[in-house]
């Protein structure tokens, strides 16, 4: 298990490259859903008529 | 005519594209995820190491599906902005814009992993190489295309503004592919997306085949969450937003 995360020495380089990929797909999930929810708030929030609706 | 055309003006209706693009995402989530662990699974376990690079080439399963979404996000974005444009579709404006974000994004993340890569095998984090300056530009494009977009508080004029930016950067798409063939550059020619067999053993190829399904199903996942979220932002007072939030 230990020989599989050296990666023969390239692991400096490897695990970062793996690592930073990841947080690339996650972040833009959570960017993605937070824009959506946030806007379908800001939508309801102006079809009840609340002006702070129209400000998004 | 007529009505052969119906299907390009419900792709310009706001509460059509909305409802398709909510019933889609799921289908477009789930395969990514499965193929994406599939694809790590077969890439770092399975594929045996590569004979110069030994277990350092496996950055490659991350490194050129970026590159590739990066790439294919542009021309999406400028496909979408230029019929934006040509056809005054707003629908069409919001997918520009919903891709802008995902594609400066993996070019990040394909510059980063290039250095990580670049690193152990050429001895140097960065050269400007023509591949890797002409990537840096698209880096610099998308930024440029978000940096436009914000700077405008007219939507409408944003959108046109920010649609010819995106369509002048389209200069820099073939430069990208075709620099390791035009100039003598450090970097590698293409290994997969070329005419002739690929140069890599199957046990390599298919899990890299697979990371490339995989990142392009996430970015349409992604990308029809964003077009949503930018659909309902545009939509001020239409009245089918109360039906499709209730």
């Amino acid at each position: 298990m230990s020989e599989f995360f050296a990666m023969d020495g390239y692991a400096a380089f490897l695990w970062p490259s793996y690592l930073i990929t990841f947080v690339a797909i996650v972040a833009n999930i959570v960017i993605a859903l937070k824009a959506h929810a946030s806007a379908r708030a800001a939508a309801l929030r102006r079809l009840e008529g609340d002006p702070a609706g129209t400000q998004t | 005519m007529g009505t052969n055309w119906a299907w390009f003006h419900r792709f310009g209706s706001p509460p059509h594209v909305y409802r398709l693009a909510g019933l889609l995402t799921p289908w477009f989530a789930w395969p990514a995820a499965l193929s994406i662990l599939a694809a790590l699974y077969g890439g770092l376990v399975l594929a045996p190491p590569d004979y110069q690079q030994g277990e350092g080439f496996r950055i490659i399963y991350v490194h050129a599906p970026s590159a590739w979404l990066s790439v294919m996000i542009y021309a999406v974005m400028a496909t979408a902005a230029g019929v934006g444009l040509i056809w005054r579709m707003k629908v069409a404006h919001a997918a520009a814009a919903s891709c802008a974000g995902i594609g400066a994004w993996f070019t990040v993340v394909s510059l980063v992993t290039g250095m990580l890569w670049g690193k152990p095998m050429w001895g140097t984090y960065w050269v400007w190489d023509p591949r890797l300056t002409a990537q840096l530009v698209l880096l610099f494009l998308y930024l440029g295309y978000i940096g436009l977009r914000s700077g405008i508080d007219d939507l409408g004029r944003a959108d046109r503004a920010s649609a010819v930016l995106a369509l002048v950067g389209v200069v820099n798409i073939p430069i990208i592919r075709y620099s390791v063939e035009w100039w003598n550059s450090i970097h590698q020619a293409p290994s997969v997306m070329k005419m002739a067999k690929p140069s890599m053993p199957m046990e390599m190829l298919v899990p890299l085949l697979l990371m490339f399904l995989g990142f392009t199903l996430y970015f349409a996942a992604v990308m029809l969450v964003r077009l949503r979220a930018e659909i309902l932002r545009r939509e001020r007072s239409a009245s089918w937003i109360r039906e499709a939030l209730r």
